[in-house]
C-alpha cells in the first residue's frame, strides 16, 4: 500500500479559517500529525469542537485554508466522504441515535461487504463486554460510561486509521474515565492514530505526549505531557484547573 | 392576563381541564352507544347493525388516511421537509392509473367504465403504474428542487406549494374538470356476508383496509429490521450524524421521497377507485394529510396510524350519529378532535420537539 502521501503527515491542517457568521472561531489554525496519539486541550469556547467539526466537515461554516486526511483535501468533500477516508468521530455529547437500540447502532454502522475487516459488532462487544450485555437496550438510555462505549464502537466500525473524540471522559466516574483511557492505549498500539480534544488533564495527558494548546481560536503553544504536568502554572493558564 | 396565567397553571386548572376531557371523550362514546335521539340510525344498543357498518366505515377510512399520511410523515420526519405537494401526488398518482386502466380496457360509457368490465389484473397494473409514476416524480422534484435548499424549511415548503400550483392547473388542463373515477375490478365489487347482526358489507372497502395494514406492516418491517429502516431512523434523530458515520444520508433521502410519493399515487388509485378524481381533491387529501400528521405528531409512523384512525372514525360517526337536522354540521368535529389533540398534546400524540 503506497497510496499518495503516505509519507507525509497523516493529518494537516494549514491556515484554517472558520467563520460562525460574523465570529471568527478559527484563526489561521495549522498543524500536522502522523499515527502518534495527539491530545488538543483548551478551556470552553476556544473553537476545539469547531476544529473536529471542520475535519469532519460537518455542516461546514464558511471554512477557508486546507485539511488534508494523507493528501487528499477534506474541505468541500461532504463529510460521509470525510469519514469513508478512514476517520472515525466520537462527538462531543456522544450523539447517540434516541430510536436506535445498541445493537442496532452496531448494526447500522458496520461495515458492508464480505471482506473481514478488524472491527465489525462481534469485535466491538468483544472490546466491551458490558454493552454485549445491553444489546437491546435503546442507545440513550445507556449509562454515560456505557453511552461513550457505544460512540467509540460505532465509530470503530468504519475501520478508521484515524479517530477524533471530542471530550470522550467528559461526565464520567474516575473508574470509567480509567478503563477507557486502558482501551484508548491499547487501540493506540495497535496502530490507530488518536486525536483527542480533552479538558481532563490527566486524560489528556496520559493518551498523548503531544499536547497542542488551543487559545482564542488558535493552536497557541505545543508542549509536551512531561512538560505539562510538572508546569502548575501552565495548567492554570491554559485549562483553568488546578490539579490536586 | 396575568391572572387568567396563574388560573391557568394552576391545580384547579388542569383538574378543570382533565374533567373537561373526560366529558369530552366520554359523552360523545355514551351517546352513540346509548342515546343518540332524533339520529337516522338511533343509539347502538337498538340498532347494532349500523352502529357496526358506520365502524367499519370509520376503519376502513382510517386505512386510506393512513396510506396518504404515512408518505407524508415519513418525508417529514427524515428530511423535514412539508411536502405540500403531496396532495397533488395523489390525484395525479390517481389520473395515471385512470390513464392506464382507460388504455387497458377502453373509455367506458357515459359515466366510464362498470367494475364488470374490469379484471383484477385491470387494477393492480394502474395501480403499479400510478404509485410508480408519482415515485419517479417525487424523486425528481426532490433532487431538482429540495436537495439545494437543504436545512431551508419555509423555501422547501413554498417549492412543493409552487409544485402543487403548477401540477392542479396542468391536471385540469389535460383530464378535465369533470369527476372521473377508477373502476374497481369486479373481483371486489361485491357485499360479503359477515355473519354479525346480518351486516352485509363491501368487499371493496375491506380491500382498503387489508391494504393499509400491508401497507403499515411492510413499512414498520422496513423502518425495523432493515439496514435503511434504521439509517432513517437515525437519520431522524440526527442526520449530520449519520453522515459523519460514513453513511452517504442523501441517498436515504432519496429511498425516502421515493417511497413517501409512491404512498400517495397508492392513495390516489385506491382514492380515485373508492371515490372519484376531479379538482379540488389534492387540497382535500392534503389537509386529511396534515390532521392525520397533527393529530399524530409530525414524522412518527404510528402517530399517522393513531391520527388516521382519530380522523376516521370522527368523521364517520359525526356524519352519522349527529341529530338529523345537524348531520351537516358534523365536519366540525375534525376541528374539535384536533382542538383537543392539541389542547393536550402540542406536538401531536406521538409528536418529539425537533
Amino acid at each position: 500500500m503506497s497510496a499518495p502521501g503516505t509519507d507525509g503527515p497523516l493529518l494537516a491542517v494549514r491556515d484554517l479559517d472558520v467563520h460562525y457568521g460574523r465570529a471568527h472561531v478559527l484563526q489561521s489554525v495549522s498543524f500536522e500529525m502522523g499515527r502518534e496519539p495527539v491530545s488538543l486541550i483548551g478551556r470552553n469556547g476556544m473553537g476545539k469542537s469547531t476544529l473536529c467539526n471542520a475535519i469532519m466537515q460537518i455542516r461546514p461554516p464558511t471554512a477557508k485554508g486546507s485539511i488534508t486526511f494523507e493528501g487528499q483535501e477534506l474541505v468541500g468533500k461532504p463529510s460521509y466522504k470525510v469519514a469513508a477516508l478512514g476517520i472515525g468521530y466520537v462527538p462531543q455529547g456522544r450523539r447517540l441515535f434516541e430510536s436506535l437500540t445498541v445493537d442496532e447502532h452496531l448494526r447500522m454502522a458496520s461495515p458492508r461487504g464480505r471482506e473481514k475487516r478488524r472491527w465489525d459488532p462481534a469485535a466491538v462487544y468483544e472490546l466491551f463486554p458490558r454493552l454485549a450485555q445491553r444489546k437491546d437496550t435503546g442507545g440513550t438510555q445507556l449509562s454515560g460510561g456505557e453511552q461513550q462505549m457505544l460512540a467509540i464502537g460505532r465509530a470503530l466500525l468504519g475501520n478508521p486509521k484515524l479517530l477524533i473524540m471530542d471530550e470522550p471522559s467528559e461526565g464520567l466516574a474516575p473508574a470509567i474515565i480509567e478503563m477507557l483511557i486502558d482501551t484508548f492505549r491499547r487501540l493506540a498500539d495497535e496502530g490507530l492514530a488518536i486525536l483527542v480534544v480533552e479538558q481532563n488533564l490527566s486524560v489528556a495527558t496520559s493518551l498523548a505526549e503531544r499536547q497542542l494548546v488551543m487559545v482564542a481560536g488558535r493552536i497557541s503553544t505545543e508542549t509536551t505531557a512531561e512538560a505539562l504536568t510538572g508546569d502548575p502554572e501552565a495548567q492554570r493558564r491554559w485549562l483553568g484547573v488546578e490539579r490536586a | 392576563m396575568t391572572d387568567f396565567a396563574t388560573f391557568a397553571s394552576s391545580r384547579t386548572a388542569r383538574l378543570v381541564g382533565r374533567g373537561l376531557l373526560v366529558v369530552l371523550i366520554a359523552f360523545p362514546v355514551i351517546w352513540v352507544l346509548f342515546i343518540a335521539n332524533g339520529t337516522s340510525f338511533g343509539s347502538a344498543v337498538s340498532d347494532p347493525k349500523d352502529f357496526l357498518i358506520t365502524l367499519l366505515n370509520g376503519l376502513t377510512a382510517a386505512a386510506l388516511y393512513f396510506v396518504v399520511a404515512s408518505g407524508f410523515t415519513l418525508i417529514f420526519g427524515l428530511m423535514r421537509v412539508v411536502n405540500m405537494a403531496h396532495g397533488a401526488f395523489f390525484l395525479f398518482g390517481g389520473y395515471i392509473a385512470l390513464k392506464v386502466q382507460r388504455g387497458q380496457v377502453g373509455e367506458g360509457g357515459s359515466f366510464g367504465l362498470s367494475s364488470s368490465q374490469v379484471g383484477l389484473f385491470q387494477w393492480v397494473l394502474p395501480l403499479i403504474a400510478g404509485a410508480a409514476a408519482v415515485a419517479g416524480l417525487g424523486l425528481l422534484m426532490q433532487q431538482l428542487f429540495i436537495r439545494w435548499n437543504q436545512g431551508q424549511e419555509l423555501r422547501q415548503a413554498l417549492i412543493t406549494i409552487a409544485v402543487s400550483i403548477i401540477m392542479a392547473d396542468q391536471m385540469l388542463a389535460h383530464f378535465g374538470g369533470v369527476a372521473q373515477d377508477i373502476a374497481w375490478p369486479g373481483t371486489f365489487d361485491k357485499f360479503v356476508n359477515l355473519h354479525v347482526a346480518g351486516v352485509q358489507y363491501t368487499l371493496t372497502r375491506l380491500v382498503i383496509a387489508g391494504i393499509g395494514l400491508a401497507i403499515g406492516l411492510g413499512l414498520w418491517l422496513w423502518l425495523k429490521k432493515t439496514r435503511t429502516g434504521m439509517v432513517i431512523r437515525a437519520g431522524v434523530d440526527d442526520r449530520a450524524m449519520v453522515s459523519a458515520m460514513g453513511i452517504n444520508i442523501q441517498l436515504t433521502f432519496a429511498i425516502a421521497f421515493l417511497v413517501g410519493s409512491a404512498l400517495a399515487g397508492v392513495g390516489g388509485v385506491i382514492g380515485g377507485s373508492f371515490a372519484s378524481l376531479a379538482p379540488g381533491v389534492d387540497a382535500n387529501w392534503l389537509l386529511n394529510s396534515l390532521v392525520v400528521v397533527i393529530i399524530g405528531g409530525m414524522g412518527s409512523l404510528g402517530g399517522a396510524a393513531i391520527g388516521a384512525l382519530l380522523l376516521g372514525l370522527t368523521t364517520n360517526f359525526a356524519a352519522a350519529y349527529l341529530p338529523a337536522d345537524y348531520t351537516f354540521y358534523s365536519i366540525i368535529f375534525t376541528f374539535v378532535l384536533l382542538a383537543i389533540v392539541l389542547a393536550v398534546r402540542p406536538l401531536g400524540l406521538y409528536g418529539r420537539p425537533a
